[in-house]
């Protein structure tokens, strides 16, 4: 099998004022090829003005597994929602 | 508790969407690395024939515009080859398959671009295609793919709009233009017709791919859907579809077309058509010559961080 070059994610900031945003992946042999690739794939019609790169094997991910011991304990506390206190209808904006 | 398969078909049923790290069927697995791989493979061959056509555009502007378009289908090749990792198989193998005749690419390749009018049609007609099976995988039940499928799909209609601008421009020409228009209409429309697929009581998979939500409509209906929205096209350009018995059903409220060549189709699928060698040659032979390329960028890589660790020390 061909050997192929490295996996880097890729984060795209659309424009000043908005956080960078996953957008896909590029093979590249370092960082700075990385970017330019990235570049070409993901900024040809001004979709960014600015790029972020990271190896792909350098990304730590949530065990799926656990899942629900990591997110579920989230699910029953509504009290944390402002739509979880019912007001008077005086209180217009609040 | 409840299984890992029942998990996945209750995400199924929901349609929700599958992520790469969700348990799911073998089968799910492999259909999708063949179709993803399949698809990055035709969006990485689909550049040869209007490459062709690239140093002979008629005015620099042309030029620009196809040497974008072939530009991006290089880009949706990338995005597919990309979702196709995230299951587990990487692009140096699927590129081996390909190069091995292991994995196919969409037949409609296979055939030649003999006149500019050729570049057109294949913008208005093949893109035009390749529009109405992309947009309901926009919906597939794989996330990865699907959101591929968006960023493909937003790309796509410049490419069919600008095939339909050149059509439209020959059309309203010289006779001499026009009746290359004509031409590469008649080369193109059957072969266009059945890049759906083969008709839908002889696709054997569609069913189990309709219930894991990875197809979402029916080869037949989406041929049908392409053809309801390209006869008018073809009237305002004043071109003559080559169908004899093509015609208006008012009890279906659809038009119906003539029989479908479907021994052309399994020709060219089995490698018979005019230009399947060519298009392998010429795929492999880049790769091959590229090889220094990436040797030497991967040189370059090692020398650089050695020299970073150096600085570092
Ligand atoms: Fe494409
Ligand atoms: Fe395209």
């Amino acid at each position: 099998m061909s050997a192929d070059w490295p996996a880097w994610e890729v984060f795209v900031r659309a424009r000043r004022g908005v956080n960078h945003v996953h957008a896909g992946t590029v093979h590249a042999p370092d960082a700075g090829l990385a970017i330019e690739n990235a570049r070409d794939l993901y900024t040809r019609r001004s979709e960014g003005v600015s790029l972020w790169v990271v190896r792909s094997s350098d990304v730590v991910s949530s065990d799926p597994d656990e899942r629900h011991s990591m997110f579920d304990p989230a699910a029953d506390k509504s009290y944390r929602q402002p739509t979880d206190y019912e007001l008077p209808p005086e209180v217009a904006h609040m | 508790m409840e299984t890992e398969e029942e998990k996945f078909d209750a995400l199924i049923d929901a349609d929700d969407r599958i992520e790469p790290t969700d348990w799911m069927p073998e089968n799910y697995r492999k259909t999708l690395i063949r179709q993803i791989a399949q698809h990055a493979h035709s969006e990485i061959i689909g550049m040869q024939p209007e490459g062709n056509w690239l140093t002979r555009a008629p005015s620099l502007r042309r030029k620009a515009i196809l040497t974008a378009k072939v530009q991006d289908e290089a880009g949706h090749g990338l995005y597919l080859y990309g979702a196709a990792e995230t299951l587990g198989t990487d692009r140096s193998e699927l590129l081996d398959l390909l190069h091995a005749g292991r994995q196919k690419y969409s037949s409609i390749f296979n055939y030649p671009t003999l006149t500019w009018a050729d570049i057109g049609a294949i913008g208005w007609l093949v893109d035009g295609a390749a529009i109405m099976n992309q947009v309901p995988l926009c919906r597939c039940s794989f996330g990865p793919y699907a959101r591929a499928m968006v960023r493909i799909c937003k790309e796509e209609s410049f490419h069919q709009r600008q095939g339909f601008q050149i059509m439209l421009t020959l059309a309203n020409g010289t006779d001499a233009q026009r009746e290359m228009a004509q031409d590469a209409l008649n080369r193109w429309w059957w072969p266009t017709v059945m890049m759906f697929g083969p008709a839908d009581a002889d696709s054997p998979h569609s069913e189990q791919n309709m219930r894991w939500g990875i197809k979402r409509i029916s080869n037949d209906d989406l041929r049908q859907k392409f053809i309801d929205a390209t006869v008018p096209q073809a009237e305002l350009l004043g071109l003559t579809i080559p169908d004899p018995d093509l015609h208006w059903d008012e009890e279906r409220e659809t038009y119906d077309i003539g029989e479908i060549d479907w021994d052309e189709f399994w020709t060219v699928v089995g490698g018979n058509g005019p230009c399947n060698d060519d298009r392998m040659a010429t795929k492999v032979g880049a790769y091959n010559e590229g090889e220094w390329v990436r040797e030497a960028a991967s040189a370059y890589a090692i020398k650089q961080a050695a020299r970073a660790k150096e600085v570092a020390a």
